[in-house]
């Protein structure tokens, strides 16, 4: 089929690449970009683990393709913490209470409450269950994610 | 787990969208957010061999007040309407639809138009653009036309547009000052396609009498229903001579192709959908009542 052009921003820098229509973002941000911490669990919107920022605003990378991203400004987990390698409040909080194990979930969680913390700085915790009920997680049981979107408040408060 | 090939077009304006269906039929589909689509496309449920992305359209995107109406541009995506000031004013029950629909990662790229083309039965503003009489405005090479909301749902993700016509904007009434309305539904997880749910606005006159009431039915059929049951019995009573329960049962008393599935019987969805409308008319004529 016909490729596209397009050209995006990914974690500040300027990508460009033609492809397929059906080439979702997620497969262009691990495939073309190279960055592999975007996660693709069930690749139909349901799991979580593949959400990037996409002008700011977060949704699922395999529910979009990649040239309906074209001309934006895309944030990958790789993007979050700060170029120094320091932890952003979020990642940092998940760290401190426990609130991942084999990980794999964990980018789509990191952009997620990055998202929702942008959003709503002072959650509360019903709100904060509902912002984090469109990401799943298979080992934690969920608490420990809860209290660090808890202490990730208090840390940027 | 990936869509098999198609051709990608990005047109610029309604009318360009129009021509690309127009000259590719049924073997051309509109994109719009994608967030039901996409995943049908990557299941390899659908195919299609263009997809007309319609999301970058300006024209579009919007919502305006005009006229006792609110005219939602059809690519305006959830997030946008579930913020807005001026639809919480004028036509709440999108408001409260809202935060039901998905997740918010689904909510800032699926659009109000999408979602009612799509016609899913547990579509939330589907159920809402119902139980308010909305008015669809649909544009195709013939020139545009408006559908009401009762003609739109034809079938399960059927509507009655024909190929070649887009959904432009969707028009919902704003009701009086003496209106309460509800949105209820029960999932066994967030953001999960309901079981079953109502979306219920009721307007009353001094004397407290119900003078307009619309029921918004979701996951009780093949396509979003009314409960038109309970509307007409409703109708010029007094509110307080009405019972919640009443108004559940009489709401689902009519239906006769609601879906069994894994996630419970007819009878089990019959009984949670009468539930539904039950808690929604109470809370939506407590707030008629006190306005």
């Amino acid at each position: 089929m016909h490729e596209w052009p397009v050209q995006m921003s990914v974690n500040g820098q300027p990508t460009e690449a033609s492809v397929e229509p059906r080439l979702t973002l997620a497969d262009y941000l691990r495939e073309r970009c190279g960055l592999t911490g975007t996660h693709l669990g069930c690749e139909h919107g349901a799991c979580g683990a593949c959400t990037v920022l996409v002008d700011g605003q977060a949704m699922r990378s395999c529910l979009m393709f990649a040239v309906q991203a074209d001309g934006c400004e895309v944030t990958t987990v790789e993007g979050i913490a700060s170029e120094d390698g320091e932890l952003s409040p979020v990642q940092a909080a998940l760290r401190e209470c426990h609130g991942l194990q084999c990980g794999f979930c964990t980018p789509g969680f990191v952009v997620s409450i990055t998202a929702l913390l942008q959003e709503n700085p002072t959650p509360t915790d019903e709100e904060i269950r509902e912002g984090l009920s469109g990401n799943f997680c298979r080992c934690t049981g969920y608490q420990g994610i809860v209290n660090a979107v808890h202490l990730a408040v208090e840390m940027q408060a | 787990m990936k869509a098999a090939p198609f051709a990608y077009h990005r047109p610029g304006a309604v009318n360009e969208a129009v021509d690309l269906l127009a000259e590719y039929g049924d073997d051309a589909k509109i994109l719009a957010g994608g967030q039901s689509l996409v995943p049908m496309l990557a299941m390899r449920l659908t195919h299609f061999d263009n997809l007309v992305d319609i999301s970058r359209i300006e024209e579009l995107v919007g919502i305006d007040l005009c006229d006792g109406e609110v005219r939602i541009g059809a690519a305006t995506p959830h997030a946008f309407v579930g913020m807005d000031d001026e639809v919480a004013d004028s036509v709440p029950l999108l408001t409260l639809a809202t935060p039901y629909i998905g997740h918010f990662q689904i909510r800032t790229r699926g659009t109000l138009g999408g979602a009612i083309a799509h016609a899913d039965p547990a579509a939330e503003y589907a159920a809402v653009a119902l139980a308010l009489d909305a008015r669809m405005e649909a544009v195709s090479p013939r020139g545009a036309r408006e559908i009401a909301a009762k003609e739109f749902f034809t079938g399960l993700w059927e509507n009655s547009m024909a190929l070649d016509e887009i959904l432009t904007a969707v028009r919902f009434p704003v009701w009086g000052a003496r209106s309460g309305f509800a949105v209820e539904e029960f999932a066994r997880r967030h953001g999960d396609f309901a079981i079953a749910g109502a979306a219920v606005a009721v307007e009353l006159d001094d004397d407290h009498r119900v003078t307009r009431c619309g029921i918004g039915l979701l996951g009780l059929g093949s396509t979003p229903l009314r409960g038109s049951p309970a509307e007409d019995a409703v109708l010029d009573r007094p509110v307080g001579e009405i019972t919640a329960d009443e108004v559940g049962r009489l709401a689902i008393s009519s239906l006769d192709d609601i879906p069994a599935d894994l996630q419970g019987s007819a009878t089990y969805r019959a009984k949670v959908g009468a539930t539904m409308v039950a808690r929604a008319w109470k809370s939506a004529t407590a707030e008629a009542s006190n306005a």
